[in-house]
């Protein structure tokens, strides 16, 4: 359970209808059916999905951007719909393809979005922790995609918000600044501040998220920690969070049946790539291993990985591809 | 291993949350970085300025505009001053606005505390300054041509441009609003070259073929165009073409607020 009072991001049953659609013979598309999520101050909320989910339009609906078609939305305590620059100034928002005039360099532009505050964060501060000195003279068209995030970041960031909504801040990331960016995140709540993304990649989710809400075709299907997620059942057969799957690739064609317990379950997933996997024990790896060896039989490659968020993802949303 | 704490390096300056900038100042900072935006892009300076000063040179220079009872220059600057607001509050503003739509700077801007109508009234302010600039130049390059405009027409010819941008603005956001940004670019660029011709804005409706005479006075580009000159030649106030330029400005305003798309 979450803590009930005052959160900073309360929606329920929301529902968004977007058209006329003329391939539905000019009907209402409902792409968000009924979404009811809850975000902390001083802590990181991802809505995790598959694109197309409703992620985008749920958020979007939150900020104001789209006007909800059903349901109710509390962002700090007001109706986004109705509500002014009062609460826009206590909002930061970085969309997923940037939202910034391509002809605008960097600190100028920085500098123009801090005007609209009374009290913005300071922005000489910003283009340090952001790393944007070593593009500050570049035009915003001639930007990397990991500059441009950062950059969109920043401008996000200048009213020094209490609630942060990041639609696919990783989305062009280059490693360094998804380092440098995952770790102002971290400080930011740590500082209080709300923090509400959005993700299609399970990585993101399980390194920056505090709690978790899975979003499949318009509606939140599953929520919790990346803990509490990760414990979800697989099967009825593996139970609890012990769930190991062990790849190998050797020659084509091998049948381990008898090798395991009857509840491992093993298959070839293409040619010469094996997966068993289930609550496997010691015994049942040194069984495999010894099968191996008194067939001669010497793996390319083989690894061990627990349960990750992505497999709890696709057990829950469907193993479809939409 | 033990390891030496890492540095902390201070997050956001305590406490969170900012008020809004008051609307006055939010509106002037976007209404400067939108004209800074407009007068330092070559191609919109080219459409703002070097064309209408092109098109008033050579209405000096040819005999187009001869046998209408004033001197060529007198009859070519209202209409060129009228062009100017059509080129920067229509074709410039409106590509502007439909490229903004499409990197996502409307949706961007519109989250912070400036908000959608902020960022309009900032879009209209920067049309005023540009055509400020461009007032003040045609009339730089008019005068030594010898353009006596009538004194009593001034003040009449200062509010109809303004009337006349208002009229030019909402058709653009209307397009912009509404179509892609290829799209607005094209037809906003080929209405400002067959208004510009044959519009009725700097060639009067007596110059222009007999099918076109029919309809100028009933299009925002001859309505303009028309009642400059008249303020401007003979100091007067054409009510119809006013009334016209209300039409268009209330009609076009209206369709763009109910139809303009931010995304």
């Amino acid at each position: 359970m979450r803590s009930p009072e005052s959160p900073a991001l309360a929606i329920q049953g929301l529902i968004k209808d977007v058209g006329p659609v003329p391939s539905l013979d000019g009907k209402m598309l409902r792409v968000v059916s009924d979404v009811s999520l809850v975000a902390e101050r001083g802590q990181v909320t991802a809505l995790l999905g598959a694109n197309g989910a409703g992620k985008t339009t749920t958020i979007e609906c939150a900020q104001g951007m789209q006007k909800r078609t059903g349901g109710s939305i509390s962002l700090l305590g007001q109706d986004p719909d109705t509500a002014g620059a009062e609460l826009r100034s206590r909002v930061g928002v970085m969309l997923q393809d940037g939202g910034l005039p391509p002809s605008a360099r960097p600190i100028p532009l920085l500098h123009h979005i801090a005007g609209m505050y009374k009290d913005p964060w300071p922005v000489e501060d910003l283009v340090a922790r952001l790393g944007i000195e070593s593009f500050s003279r570049t035009g915003v068209r001639r930007l990397s995609g990991g500059q441009k995030q950062r950059l969109a970041l920043a401008a996000a960031l200048a009213g020094r918000p209490e609630v942060l909504f990041l639609d696919e801040p990783s989305a062009g990331l280059d490693p360094q600044s998804r380092q440098l960016v995952f770790d102002l995140i971290g400080e930011l709540r740590d500082s209080g501040m709300a923090i509400i993304l959005t993700t299609h990649l399970m990585d993101d989710a399980q390194r920056l998220a505090d709690y978790v809400y899975i979003i499949d075709n318009g509606r939140n299907v599953a929520e919790g920690t990346v803990a509490q997620l990760l414990r979800h059942e697989l099967t009825p057969d593996a139970p609890g969070g012990n769930v190991r799957t062990l790849l190998f690739e050797a020659e084509p064609g091998l049948d381990l049946t008898g090798v395991l317990p009857a509840a491992v379950d093993v298959r070839e997933t293409r040619a010469g790539s094996y997966s068993v996997s289930g609550a496997l024990t010691p015994a049942d790896l040194a069984a495999v291993t010894a099968w191996w060896a008194a067939r001669g039989i010497m793996p390319a490659s083989m690894s061990l990985a627990a349960r990750s968020l992505e497999d709890v993802f696709l057990d829950i949303s469907g193993r479809e591809t939409r | 291993m033990s390891s030496a704490p890492a540095p902390q390096a201070a997050a956001a300056p305590a406490p969170l949350g900012s008020e809004p900038a008051p609307l006055v100042r939010r509106i002037l900072l976007q209404g400067r970085y939108e004209t800074v935006t407009m007068l330092r892009n070559g191609e919109q300076l080219i459409l703002a300025v070097i064309l209408p000063l092109m098109a008033l040179i050579g209405l000096a220079v040819t005999p187009l505009l001869d046998g209408l009872g004033h001197s060529r220059v007198n009859i070519a600057v209202p209409g060129i001053l009228a062009l100017c607001a059509m080129s920067t509050a229509f074709t410039g503003q409106g590509i502007a606005t439909g490229f903004d739509r499409r990197y996502g700077v409307l949706r961007f801007l519109s989250s912070t505390p400036l908000g959608r109508t902020g960022l309009i009234v900032g879009k209209i302010l920067a049309v005023l300054a540009v055509l400020v600039v461009q007032v003040l130049v045609v009339t730089a390059v008019a005068l030594p041509m010898g353009w006596r405009p009538e004194a009593a027409g001034l003040l009449p010819a200062l509010l109809l441009l303004v009337l006349g941008a208002a009229a030019f603005t909402s058709l653009g956001l209307l397009v912009a609003g509404t179509v892609r940004p290829e799209a607005t670019l094209a037809i906003t660029n080929l209405l400002w070259i067959l208004l510009g011709a044959l519009g009725g804005i700097v060639l009067p409706a007596e110059r222009l073929p007999a099918l076109a005479q029919a309809v100028v006075h009933f299009l925002p580009s001859g309505a303009l165009g028309q009642a400059l000159r008249d303020a401007l030649l003979t100091g007067t106030v054409n009510g119809f073409a006013v009334l016209i330029l209300l039409l268009w400005t209330a009609l076009a305003g209206a369709a763009a607020a109910r139809w303009f798309k931010w995304n």
